[in-house]
């Protein structure tokens, strides 16, 4: 390189000019409202009706919630400390916490059964829920049922003890045996626990005290948000292994089976859950001995199973559809029995892929435990138009309580679908 | 040195009844058959040992014995003197009625939530995200009693219209919303035929009049689509097609003399026009915006399903925008929305049998509800209620099935 230009330029840059800022239409919260808001005159327009919209709803709801009383022993006495002032009156909710909670009937003094339940009811999910948690925790969850059965209905513990004993026994039948054959563990192990029950069911009276420890609370007691949390709970997690196995029974290749499935699955499929709680409260009683008597919770129980169970058996079924065929080929190519291809190979990615299906069937059951109270039960829904609304003091006021209930539901199936979306990302094994 | 495994011909064995995999299915069957019907006729015994201890039995006669009570909201004619089964068909045409009602708006609610919730506008896309979540977590039963309440409770009295400077007053004099129900105006005919009676003759003659449009409108894009084809240039048919729309059932409204009666306060209610009670609203708004919110779901899914490939290729032969959305885009987003939406209208269906709640007289209310309780004849009301229902969603499977096979991919 010559040098005849060093003497005649006089300035050079040795530095790169820092980058100045973009213009402010260019970069920015105005450029992003320009983009996002702005974009054409119809979305402008759009935007302005939206945020008009918005200061509606604001306008009238956020002072309402913020000027609310919250300490108050009627309606009267919460409109005087309103004063004519707008304001909603979460007093009802303090003053009738445990009634929303527990159901009117429930022994006051015992709430903290329920409650501990509940909270039990966390350290059982954990472990199905999250399964890098160590596999031990697995033990809770199987206790949880015979310890919330004895919390929440009270009465001789040797109940839900016996119960146990029942499926530990059938448990180490079928585990000693399932070597041999599936079948033989499976049936073994259920004609084990069965003779365990028959066992324990005629020496239970003798060994029933007097004075239990906690006392005992009758189904009919129970009541509120905490009877739609049984029944969801209780019904998902029966109807799961109950739908699972109406799928296996509708895809089977025998005929007889495979049209008892198909046939219970599409009746319940094409009823309202209504008329099958209808079946429960007074139809069910004239199928079962004239002699016994199914209280009505366990009744809605098995209705609402069977119609989850439908819903389910219908989403894994989707899911097995969904697996190639090469997967069961080449389970049989391996030699595997029936049993075995469905243990090991199918049902752990049938599942997988029917995740969402269940949770949504899940959701849509919890939802639909506040129907149980058109058969007069009282759940949280019957609780607020019953018992509430009809008291002398809360009488005439409906937002509190219908947002009360609205908030409670949507916490918890807004969670739940949140949960089933994070799982999904979890097991998602494919590649993109 | 080779082994076989097939059984020796002849020596059946008992055992090979299960470890054989000829016989094994033959055997679970039949043990299944058995305990079927071991548990079948345990529950018909039981259920005879109960009827005969309660001295009942099983039989449909009370169906035609005066049902004795009244509903308020009916489409046919109906007194307390009719019998249990017209109640029974006064609550199917009202469980139809708020089931076709609430299909029509859910789909609309849901069509433009969905359409929204994919808008560039990030603040309408957020609204319509909030709007799908919060009305799909929380229970339809709650919506419906909600709406009950501000149709019972927020809504002014018929007395509240009195006077010369009345606390409420009509929507554009023609609406009046009231605790009692709403009142709308109601057309009827003043040179109708047949005179009073022959009302439905007129309502049948205006949708022959209207099928007959659609028909030759049809005639008509045909007509436009062969031009297309034959010469490349589409002619105009949008005045022809708004002609063969408005003019003839015009004409004929003003042949037959529609008029409208406008609801006014009579004594101590609104008389004239038509009532829609508070119940029905309720149920028809709670479901459709409900359901709304699941359909707006499907609508986002199925569009996003058409890959953007799709659209780019259209537009690179030289569509324009409108014309892509019509002729590529929708009809394969269709194919992914309408069997879940046909599955939505069935849940509609089977939703509104929560009438209940709000004493809407559905065939839930009716046969399951009230006309139970009188006759006490629980198992044979249930049993007809659930008949209605199976009919119902057998019927609307049928169709979707039909509709998939049209609608499936023609692979060659």
């Amino acid at each position: 390189m010559s040098d005849t230009h060093a003497q005649t330029v006089s300035f050079v840059r040795e530095t790169a000019i820092p980058p100045s800022p973009a213009p402010s239409n260019a970069a920015g919260p105005v450029k992003w409202m320009r983009d996002n808001l702005f974009a054409t005159i119809p979305n402008g327009i759009l935007t302005l009706a939206a945020i008009f919209f918005i200061y509606l709803i604001l306008s009238a709801t956020v002072p309402w919630i913020f000027n609310g009383v919250w300490n108050a022993s009627s309606l009267s006495e919460c409109r005087e400390i309103l004063d004519g002032t707008k304001g909603a009156c979460f007093a009802v909710l303090t003053e009738r916490w445990p009634q929303l909670i527990f159901g009117f009937k429930y022994p006051s003094e015992e709430y903290w059964r329920p409650t501990l339940a509940f909270l039990l009811m966390f350290a059982a999910l954990a472990p199905v829920l999250f399964f890098d948690l160590p596999r031990k925790m697995l033990v809770i969850t199987g206790l949880f049922p015979f310890v919330a059965y004895w919390l929440i209905w009270g009465g001789t513990i040797w109940t839900p003890i016996f119960a146990l004993l029942g499926f530990v026994v059938g448990y180490l039948v079928y585990s000693r045996f399932v070597t041999r054959s599936f079948a033989f563990g499976f049936f073994g192990g259920v004609a084990a626990a069965i003779v365990v029950w028959a066992i324990s069911s005629a020496i239970l009276p003798s060994l029933a005290p007097e004075e239990t420890f906690l006392p005992a609370v009758p189904s009919r007691d129970l009541g509120g948000y905490m009877l739609n949390m049984m029944l969801g709970v209780t019904c998902v997690s029966l109807s799961v292994p109950l739908g699972i196995a109406l799928a296996l029974g509708r895809q089977s290749s025998m005929p007889l089976i495979k049209w008892i499935c198909v046939i219970f699955i599409e009746f319940i499929r094409g009823v309202p859950l209504i008329t099958l709680l209808f079946v429960a409260s007074v139809m069910l009683a004239y199928f079962f001995p004239p002699e016994a008597t199914v209280d009505l919770f366990l009744r809605v129980v098995i209705m609402i199973t069977m119609f989850s169970a439908a819903y389910i058996a219908e989403v894994i079924r989707g899911g097995l559809a969904a697996l190639p065929k090469g997967q069961y080929e080449a389970a049989d190519s391996l030699g595997l029995d029936y049993a075995q291809a469905m243990r090991l190979i199918i049902l752990p990615q049938a599942l997988k892929i029917s995740i969402p299906g269940i949770v949504n069937v899940a959701v849509g059951l919890f939802k639909d435990t506040t129907l149980v109270s058109v058969i007069s039960m009282f759940d949280i829904i019957g609780m607020i138009r019953g018992p509430i609304l009809a008291s002398t003091e809360w009488n005439g006021l409906y937002w509190e309580l219908f947002l009360f209930a609205c908030v409670v539901f949507f916490v918890v199936c807004y969670s739940i679908s949140q949960y089933s979306q994070w799982l999904e990302r979890r097991l998602a094994t494919d590649h993109r | 040195m080779s082994t076989t495994t097939d059984p020796q011909g002849g020596s059946f064995r008992l055992s090979m009844l299960l470890n054989d995999t000829r016989y094994r299915s033959l055997t679970l069957q039949a043990i299944a058959a058995i305990l079927l019907a071991v548990s079948i006729g345990y529950i018909i015994s039981n259920l005879l040992a109960n009827l005969r201890a309660q001295d009942l039995n099983i039989s449909f006669e009370f169906l035609t014995s005066p049902a004795g009570y009244d509903i308020n909201q009916t489409l046919i004619d109906y007194n307390s003197q009719s019998s249990n089964i017209r109640a029974a068909v006064v609550g199917i045409l009202n469980t139809l009625l708020v089931a076709f009602l609430a299909c029509i708006t859910a789909t609309v609610f849901g069509v433009l939530a969905g359409v929204l919730r994919l808008s560039n506008n990030w603040l309408v896309r957020k609204l319509m995200a909030f709007y799908v979540e919060i009305f799909r977590n929380i229970p339809v039963l709650i919506w419906i009693i909600i709406i009950f309440t501000i149709m019972t409770a927020v809504m002014p009295s018929p007395r509240a219209f009195r006077g010369d400077d009345p606390a409420s007053t009509m929507l554009l004099d023609l609406f009046a919303f009231t605790n009692r129900g709403v009142y709308i105006p109601g057309p009827y005919f003043d040179r109708g035929i047949g005179g009073a009676d022959g009302s439905v003759i007129n309502w049948l003659l205006v949708i022959a009049t209207l099928l007959g449009s659609l028909f030759a409108t049809r005639m008509v894009t045909a007509r436009a689509n062969a031009t297309q084809a034959a010469t490349g240039v589409r002619p105009k048919t949008l005045w022809t097609n708004l002609a063969i729309w408005f003019v003839p059932i015009l004409a004929l409204l003003f042949i037959l003399g529609l008029k409208w009666e406008i609801p006014e306060l009579k004594g101590f209610n609104f008389g004239g026009g038509i009532k829609v009670g508070g119940p029905l609203i309720a149920l028809w708004f709670a479901l459709s915006i409900y359901t709304g919110a699941f359909i707006a779901e499907n609508v986002r899914a199925g569009i996003q399903a058409v890959s953007k490939g799709q659209t780019e290729a259209a537009s690179a032969l030289g569509l324009r925008p409108n014309r892509v959305m019509s002729l590529v885009v929708l009809p394969q987003a269709l194919r992914v929305i309408i069997p879940p939406l046909i599955s939505q209208y069935l849940n509609i269906t089977k939703n509104s049998s929560l009438a209940i709640a709000v004493g809407y007289a559905d065939i839930t209310a009716t046969l399951g509800g009230i006309t139970l309780n009188q006759t006490g004849r629980a198992i044979e009301c249930v049993l007809l209620l659930m008949l209605f229902y199976l009919v119902i969603s057998l019927l609307i499977s049928a169709f979707m099935n039909v509709y998939n096979n049209a609608m499936k991919l023609k692979e060659r």
